[in-house]
């Protein structure tokens, strides 16, 4: 199909899809009128049944707990399929890293400022997620973002003992299977899977929730290794041969 | 007013579709893919809102103070993770497609077809 | 027994956990072992489940979360006899792409057990899950194992493309079925599918919002499950992935997404207003994509290709069974279900074994070089008999019912239309057979297009081994018409299935399903009609192949009246089917338009 008749052919088709959304939005309750009754009634029983005074993280780690597990393996899934595909082997190089370093003193300055503050804030999104807004992905994700700032702002050669495959590997597969490690015990024990077999503890401080805290810890490690994966993956196979050839040129 | 998040969202949605269905550019299909899923986020997250009410964490709060509904920000949440997880396979196919073929065009990296 | 559901997800999962992280430490044939043991227990455990399930439901809330005053709270698996078979057959078929691929990957054959094992999981989960966004969570995951999967050859442009094709196509179908979520949501308040479906029935009326969600729920399965004009990402995908992957995105997760369909239809949609019209679009869309595909599988000389066609035309079977809404239309789409993912999956073994000794899928470069296998050539026939449905063999079975369900409605005409599909579908592949196996036929053919280029396999593979397989999963597939007792049985898991008043009192309420009458253990009988179609249909398949072995030596008159009838619409069918995603999705956009109008249409006008 040219894309003149693709054009033709989706034209109508959108504007199809655009009417059916225009007629379920006129059956939607207005908005700020949500009827529930799933929500109201999670908010009335989390914080008493698990002493988390974050919800969502209750809910994410413990009431919707498969879930969540289902979503730290597709994370899991999507870093070992962009370790095969980006594997290029017929291209194996031993590429010589040539220190580039930033010039710039002002940004590398604020660059080493911003990695330590993303660090703290990525850890304190980790440890209290189940207490104040936060939890294991985000503080995860913040944290992986302010590693990735060592590259930006510094050179290869700073960033590359967080490159390591042979650490970051079973550190995430330690995150995911820790997870499932946690919903097996439970099963083991007798109850249902991922049950939340642990003290409940005092509502407001660190020590609540029982196993959300292993679980939100373990999605924690999971999702920060992941995502330095990532990054190491798309460095390694993209970035290098461009260094080089700068250094080079 | 009280349709206009929802509209926001149906509206999004189809940009984002039809950036999928046009694009030149892996990279740039990679993100409408992105931008498509984005409407998801914002349906749900409106269908939960609640008037007045507050976010659903509880520390130095009342229970029973009005909270919007935390199911939904979970579900945004898992919601995110699998956009992140299908945008990096894109790019990664998109890099491998560029190495393999010199291009990064979808309607130009048709090998198999019929 | 309700501790297995949980540990038909958990052992894979954890088992493609550990893989990539043992990757360094331990030898390789002890990581193999681990990874064919993972699958191997999931396998037994799942027919363990199979056992159980057909007595009760058995239902697993996650975390302890029970219901409150029936009032679901978390989330839950809820497994009858038709889920639990699934998970076996789906078990089965993974564990022998496992074994096939002990020798068939040598590279990365770490990171390629992970993502096998991952779908394994996540595929049991889908059939197993009672809850909207839990589906959808499995869904996403087995996606992802997939993308990655095909594109596993990275060396050449093809497989990337398919890959490419594959991951974005059934990504856009994926979001506008989280969009469905949202609004399903908003409608009732809840995600578990029992609780969904009772407050639906409650207001049986459905309005613009439930209609609308439905589509984008239903066409969001309907992309995975390839059904047309959701299809065109198939064949792309198939055609490039290596042969134990096709077996497991061919044999079983395409047609998982049928039993979403199903699940969606039975648990949540079935009581309200006219719902009987949801049926009527899906048997229309499953009779055009059968004998589109079967079209379009005859046109093919690529093996993976042509199978990946057959599979859709196959797909295009079991969604008309499932659009008849009735116990006899279900039954058959699951003893279709068991023989069709065995014998595609048998299928795509023996393609692999013949990749591996040639270094070519092309039917014409690979003519009369099997002459002398006869393992895989007795593999080959006798699964291209058993897809076709001759008496008794495959999916006979399966057709029989289907008919017998659709003579009950009053809609004599739809098994004929399906058989056409299937037969061309079938002709197709034993062409293929006998060009290779026997060297008959022409030595090139134009319409079937110029061939692809083909890498040939880099390793030693245990050839017994890959062919042993092969013999193992057709032997498997085509007895699934003779085995005592499952006919009944399928017929009763059928009717499990579809009632919804008792799975909500289970789910919600606790309250255990009356026990299964004894079902007897003998071979179902099948109508004189349904003897007459499978005889009529192999003799069919012989002497189209004959016609596509020998089309050149056809008079000329006939040859020329042909080309000039069937060339165009040809044309316009390889046209459509570009190879270009930008317009695969767009004719998912339309396809969903389209069949949402329909819906809107019959269901409000009654």
């Amino acid at each position: 199909m040219s894309r003149r008749v693709r054009m033709l052919v989706l034209g109508p088709g959108l504007l199809g899809l655009g009417a059916l959304f225009a007629w379920a939005i006129a059956g939607l309750p207005a908005f700020g009128h949500y009827r529930g009754p799933y929500g109201y009634v999670l908010n009335r029983l989390v914080v008493p049944l698990r002493h988390t005074t974050n919800v969502v993280m209750g809910t994410n780690f413990d009431v919707r707990g498969v879930d969540t597990m289902g979503e730290e393996f597709i994370l899991y899934a999507a870093v070992v399929g962009v370790t095969l595909l980006l594997r290029d082997e017929s291209n194996a190089r031993h590429v010589e890293r040539h220190t580039r370093r930033l010039r710039n003193e002002t940004v590398r300055l604020a660059g080493v400022a911003m990695v330590g503050g993303g660090l703290l804030v990525g850890l304190w999104l980790m440890a209290f997620g189940y207490i104040t807004p936060g939890g294991g992905f985000q503080g995860g994700v913040v944290a992986a973002g302010a590693v990735l700032l060592l590259y930006l702002a510094g050179s290869h050669r700073d960033y590359s003992p967080f490159r390591d495959a042979h650490v970051l590997d079973p550190l995430e597969g330690v995150g995911a299977g820790g997870y499932v490690v946690v919903g097996l015990a439970a099963l083991a024990s007798g109850s249902a899977f991922l049950t939340n077999l642990f003290g409940r503890g005092t509502t407001g401080t660190l020590l609540s929730g029982g196993s959300i805290v292993i679980l939100n810890w373990a999605a924690a490690i999971a999702v920060t290794c992941a995502m330095l994966l990532l990054f190491a993956e798309f460095l390694e196979t993209y970035v290098e041969p461009l260094e080089t050839e700068e250094a080079g040129a | 007013m009280s349709y206009l998040p929802y509209i926001v969202a149906a509206w999004i949605c189809l940009v984002g579709i039809a950036g999928i269905a046009t694009s030149r550019n892996l990279i740039h299909l990679a993100v409408c893919l992105t931008v498509a899923q984005s409407s998801s986020y914002v349906l749900l997250l409106s269908v939960g809102f609640v008037k007045h009410g507050r976010a659903p964490i509880f520390l130095g709060t009342k229970l029973g103070t009005p909270a919007v509904d935390p199911v939904v920000q979970a579900l945004t949440l898992t919601d995110v993770v699998v956009s992140v997880a299908v945008i990096g396979l894109i790019l990664a196919l998109a890099l491998d497609a560029h190495r393999l073929s010199g291009t990064v065009d979808p309607d130009h990296i048709a090998d198999v077809s019929g | 027994m309700t501790w297995i559901p949980p540990l038909l997800v958990a052992i894979p999962l954890f088992g493609a956990a550990i893989t990539a992280g043992l990757d360094h430490v331990t030898p390789e044939p002890l990581q193999d072992a681990m990874v064919v043991a993972a699958a191997t227990a999931t396998t037994a455990l799942a027919f363990l489940l199979l056992w159980r399930a057909e007595d009760h439901e058995v239902v697993h809330w996650f975390g302890g979360w029970q219901p409150r005053h029936g009032i679901a709270l978390g989330i839950d698996f809820a497994v009858g006899p038709l889920a639990a078979g699934m998970c076996a057959v789906i078990a089965l078929v993974v564990t022998l792409a496992l074994v096939y691929s002990l020798t068939f990957m040598k590279e990365a054959a770490r990171l390629f057990d992970a993502l096998m094992l991952v779908a394994l999981g996540a595929m049991c989960g889908f059939a197993m899950s009672g809850d909207l966004f839990n589906l959808f969570v499995w869904l996403e995951l087995m996606g992802v194992a997939a993308y990655a999967l095909t594109g596993f050859l990275v060396e050449r442009l093809g497989p990337v493309q398919g890959a490419i094709n594959f991951a974005i196509t059934n990504s856009v179908g994926s979001y506008l079925f989280a969009i469905g979520i949202a609004l399903l949501y908003a409608r009732t308040g809840t995600l578990n599918l029992a609780q969904i479906g009772q407050t639906l029935a409650r207001s049986s009326h459905a309005g613009g919002l439930v209609i609308v969600a439905m589509t984008l729920l239903l066409c969001g399965f309907l992309v995975k499950g390839a059904v047309v004009p959701f299809h065109l990402w198939a064949a792309d995908a198939y055609a490039v992935a290596p042969a134990p992957v096709c077996a497991v995105l061919g044999g079983v997760m395409t047609d998982i997404g049928l039993i979403g369909v199903a699940r969606m239809y039975w648990t949540v949609f079935a009581a309200i207003d006219h719902g009987h019209a949801i049926g009527d679009v899906l048997l229309w869309l499953g009779m055009v994509t059968a004998l589109l595909a079967g079209t379009m599988a005859f046109l093919q000389r690529h093996l993976k290709r042509m199978l990946a066609y057959s599979v859709v035309c196959h797909i295009g079977v079991m969604l008309a069974g499932i659009g008849l809404l009735s116990a006899a239309g279900l039954a058959g789409t699951e003893l279709m279900f068991l023989a069709h993912a065995l014998l595609t999956a048998g299928l795509f073994f023996v393609a692999g074994v013949l990749h591996a000794d040639h270094g070519v899928i092309d039917e014409f470069r690979l003519r009369g070089r099997g002459r002398g296998c006869w393992a895989p050539a007795a593999a080959w026939l006798v699964g291209t008999i058993g897809l076709v449905g001759a008496p008794f063999a495959g999916v006979f079975l399966g057709h029989d019912l289907i008919d017998e369900a659709a003579t009950a409605l009053g809609r004599p005409w739809v098994l004929p239309l399906l058989w056409l599909g299937t037969a061309l579908s079938g002709a197709a592949l034993l062409r293929a057979g006998a060009r290779i196996f026997l060297g008959w036929g022409d030595e090139d053919d134009p319409l079937l297009g110029k061939a692809m280029e083909e890498d040939p396999l880099e390793r030693d593979v245990l050839r017994p081994l890959l062919v042993a397989v092969s013999v193992v999963a057709v032997a498997a597939g085509v007895a699934i018409s003779v085995v005592p007792g499952l006919g009944q049985r399928a017929e009763y898991a059928a009717d499990r299935f579809r009632d919804r008043s008792a799975y909500v009192a289970q789910v919600l309420h606790g309250r255990p399903m009356k026990p299964p009458p004894a079902l007897p253990v003998s071979i179902l009988h099948a109508s004189v009609a349904s003897l007459l179609y499978g005889g009529g249909a192999t003799l069919f398949v012989l002497g189209l192949a004959l016609v596509g072995l020998y089309r050149r030596r056809l008079p000329r008159l006939v040859a020329a009246t042909g080309e000039r009838v069937l060339g165009p619409p040809v044309r316009v069918l390889h046209a459509v089917h570009s190879g270009v995603v930008g317009d695969y999705v767009t004719w998912v956009v339309v396809g969903t338009a389209v069949t949402g109008a329909a819906w809107a249409l019959l269901l409000r006008g009654g």
